[in-house]
């Protein structure tokens, strides 16, 4: 278990190097950089002088190796350098929005699988009922609604509906308060964004542990502990639903990794001031070090939750760390 | 005092009652605002243009002299640091200011005209290093000087009436002098100012929140306790924000839509202004490439332009509304109906217009063109405005395609004259038409002319109305300057002016609307009703 477990630790340093590596080449091959963006956003002139000035005080004036060298030698040391655009060190700018992203993330997971998992099973338990039928309907409807669309609807909503209620529109409070200093004020404004993310996320979810029950139910040893005896929750408790949670476990890994800096339309919906809103301006303002360092940070959490994930099919198939 | 009289383009209409003058302000209460855009990239108003640092940090500053906040529309100046407005002395060449002596920064220590000096100086002859985008606007100032703690000298090159509009910029903010003379730099992330508001906290892309200046030197300003002002970058969530009371107001200005949705949310609750705005539409044809070298080609495109029913029909869609050319149309500089409807492509007759521009392409021989307009990924109003140009020129035949990009793209295209033709919309914080007008100049003179033309010509006439004195005689001369640039040269004409329009919950007592989204920003005269 030890050795499986730092084999995969080990393996996580080539793949962060070689994204590292693409990062750093695809920032740097987009036409332009931060002082062409600052300089001259308003449209205004500027002088070469100002131009060679502003990369040279920020350091893209070196050679790309040297440049890199830094880089790496950085993330070596948990050091990501200053944001080129605000001048602020890039921890903070990312510890300061990290919170709202992990947040929302771990919300939506939670009601994905409380929905999901529950559901999925239950359909198919109950193949082609009524219930079967309208928990595919749901999923299905999950799928296609973009979640996006779904924020600004369900805002929409709520607006209208406490309009009718009580004479005054209510939505959530825009400007994020820490959940350690209002909690109630802080559940107000992340749990709209996290059912309209955590409904496609449960759709996903759903379809997955409806599949996968329905092949494990067919399997010759739930046949065998039918004929065994077996209680019915205890064949699907213990011998089905944990078989069958293996894709799944893996869906949620997924997911949940891409939640943490994919969230760039639902944040703006909702004004979080996010992990996928801070992406998109640090690319739009060709920020090197803020966009490295966030990228760095999604592929550590998708390794991460991909190395979880594999734990978790050790401990939910104790043949796989045989293997 | 001098300044611009402008006409009466500025309106409050009211549902549920604006603030009108002779209310008694009432102390107390935090407004809430939103700025509609991401963080902006520092905090330094002589570094950044953005609208985002004035909006977010002009509360913290004072100017040396602004914009009449009782009357932001009428081109009016008065001081805020200064004691009066001074008369220019030395034939125009000198202007000498009085500067307030119970000013003082929120550290405590008194401001002096050091100070004041020290700010313009750092604006208008920056030290390496130091990025100042506004410096052109300063081009008729040869020294700043503090000659005792309470007078500020400015010596002009030149007389003109350019000057003192320029002086109200917005983005001019009193900054210390012993903490610039230390590091230029410091101001990009920290706040000291003299302003009705402290500094409390910033989060970037979220919040910026400012608490009453007990030692503001206007002793019954501000009226609030504190503000916040909220970034919110998407149209829709700001508008749902002023639904919900979350915010008050946002001062920038909504598309007629977001107006409507919240007019009609708001019901009685809701008061409006509107403004002609100091932004234009503009067409910039790049004379480096065929055939737009040629005049009668650029000419025939402006004057297919139905710019009057155009300017009518996306009023109703967009934020534009106002026909006019080069010079802002409530400004006396501008020209009269009567004088833009003998401009081509400001002709009244449509017909007549269309005519003589296929007659135009067909002698440039240049009858079956076909081009690619640039424009800037931004639906307010560069599509809107994209769409009436290319429904235009198919009218005379001409076939025409976008190309959307982002912004940074779309400034480097305009910079490196990576283009054919380009929607553009040049825009400014404080109406001065003389100076507001110099990217109409020569490439080799203005680097903001993507046009990448030269017009020694237009030059001679500029030069002649900056320093001109007498306003009839100035007027004349833009008229003979915009006639040459927007018909006989049809360099990059201008189509329509942008127009403001800014909602918000009637409790909002005190602010009052301006031609510029930059300006009249400091809050001291807000207060709320509640």
């Amino acid at each position: 278990m030890y050795r499986y477990l730092i084999s995969r630790v080990l393996l996580t340093i080539p793949t962060l190097i070689g994204a590292a590596a693409l990062v750093f080449l695809l920032m740097r091959l987009i036409p332009g950089d931060i002082c062409l963006v600052r300089l001259g956003s308003g449209g205004s002139s500027f002088s070469t002088d100002a131009l060679l000035a502003c990369h040279k005080e920020i350091g893209i004036d070196r050679p790309w190796i040297w440049q890199f060298a830094d880089f790496l030698w950085g993330l070596a040391r948990f050091d990501f350098g200053t944001s080129m655009w605000s001048g602020k060190p890039v921890i903070t700018e990312i510890a300061t929005r990290f919170p709202v992203s992990l947040e929302v993330a771990v919300l939506a997971t939670v009601i994905a699988v409380t929905i999901a998992i529950p559901l999925g099973t239950i359909s198919a338990l109950r193949q082609n009922s009524w219930i079967d039928l309208a928990v595919r309907t749901f999923s299905i409807a999950g799928l296609a609604t973009p979640a996006f669309w779904l924020g600004i609807v369900s805002i929409l909503v709520v607006l209208d509906v406490s309009q009718v209620i009580t004479g005054h529109p209510w939505m959530p409070p825009i400007d994020y308060v820490p959940l350690w200093q209002d909690p109630l004020r802080n559940l107000s404004i992340v749990i709209l964004p996290a059912a309209t993310i955590g409904y496609r996320y449960a759709a996903v979810s759903m379809r997955m542990t409806r599949s996968a029950m329905l092949e494990v139910l067919r399997e010759d040893y739930i046949r065998t502990a039918r004929a065994k005896g077996l209680l019915r929750r205890i064949i699907i408790n213990r011998h089905a639903l944990k078989n069958a949670l293996l894709p799944v476990v893996t869906v949620i890994g997924i997911e949940f990794a891409f939640l943490i800096g994919g969230l760039v339309v639902t944040e703006q919906v909702f004004n979080l001031n996010g992990i996928g809103r801070l992406m998109v301006l640090s690319v739009q303002n060709q920020d090197y070090t803020l966009t490295q360092a966030l990228v760095m940070l999604v592929v550590t959490i998708a390794v991460l939750s991909n190395l979880v994930v594999d734990l978790l099919y050790a401990w939910l198939d104790p043949r796989i760390a045989l293997a | 005092m001098r300044g611009l009289a402008l006409g009466a383009g500025v309106l409050a209409a009211a549902w549920g009652g604006a603030a009108t003058a002779d209310e008694t302000p009432k102390r107390g209460g935090t407004l809430t605002f939103v700025i509609p855009a991401d963080a902006p990239p520092s905090f330094d108003g002589h570094r950044e243009q953005t609208f985002a640092t004035v909006q977010a940090f002009a509360p913290f500053y004072s100017l040396l002299i602004r914009v009449d906040p009782a009357n932001p529309g009428s081109g009016q100046f008065v001081c805020d640091v200064c004691t009066e407005m001074p008369q220019p002395a030395d034939g125009g060449k000198t202007y000498a200011f009085k500067i307030r002596g119970d000013v003082k920064f929120q550290d405590g220590t008194p401001m002096t005209a050091a100070d004041v000096a020290a700010s313009w100086n750092e604006i208008i002859f920056p030290p390496s290093g130091v990025i100042s985008p506004r410096q052109s606007y300063f081009l008729m100032v040869d020294k700043v000087e503090a000659p005792d703690p309470t007078t500020v000298v400015f010596r002009l090159k030149f007389p003109t009436a350019a000057f003192l509009p320029a002086l109200a910029d917005p983005f001019a903010f009193i900054y210390k002098r012993e903490i610039i003379d230390k590091d230029p730099h410091w101001y990009e992330k920290n706040v000291m100012g003299t302003g009705p508001f402290k500094f409390v906290e910033y989060e970037t892309g979220q919040s910026i929140k400012g608490a009453r200046n007990p030692d503001y030197f206007r002793k019954d300003q501000p009226y609030l306790d504190g503000f916040t002002g909220i970034f919110i970058a998407k149209q829709a969530t700001s508008v749902d924000a002023i639904r919900s009371d979350r915010a008050a107001v946002e001062f920038r200005g909504m598309p007629p839509s977001s107006v409507d949705e919240i007019k009609s949310a708001l019901g009685k609750d809701v008061s409006i202004q509107t403004s002609n705005w100091n932004v234009g539409s503009s067409m910039t044809f790049n004379h480096t490439k065929k055939p737009f070298d040629d005049p009668r080609v650029r000419r025939a495109l402006s004057l297919a332009v139905d710019r009057w029913h155009g300017a009518e029909a996306l009023s109703k869609v967009a934020i534009v509304k106002t026909v006019g050319t080069f010079a802002f149309p409530d400004s006396p500089l501008a020209p009269t109906k009567e004088e833009l409807q003998k401009i081509a492509g400001y002709w009244p007759d449509m017909d007549k217009s269309r005519d003589e521009a296929k007659r135009l392409l067909k002698e440039a021989g240049a009858e079956n063109l076909s081009f690619e307009l640039l424009n800037r990924n931004v639906d307010q109003p560069y599509k809107y405005v994209g769409l009436l140009l290319i429904d235009s020129w198919r009218k005379i035949g001409v076939n025409v395609t976008q190309k959307v990009v982002p912004t940074g793209p779309y400034y480097d295209a305009l910079r490196n004259g990576d283009f054919t033709v380009a929607v553009e919309a040049p825009g400014h914080g404080i109406v001065n038409p003389l100076l507001d007008v110099q990217k109409e100049l020569s490439h080799s003179i203005s680097a903001e002319n993507n046009g990448q033309y030269e017009d020694p010509e237009a030059a001679d006439i500029y030069n002649r109305m900056l320093r001109e004195s007498d306003p009839q005689k100035q007027h004349q001369l833009m008229l003979e300057f915009e006639k040459r640039n927007a018909d006989t040269q049809a360099h990059q004409p201008f189509i329509v002016w942008w127009y403001r329009t800014v909602p918000y919950h009637s409790y909002v007592k005190g602010w009052k609307i301006g031609p510029s989204h930059l300006a009249n920003q400091d809050l001291s005269t807000v207060w709320l009703d509640k």
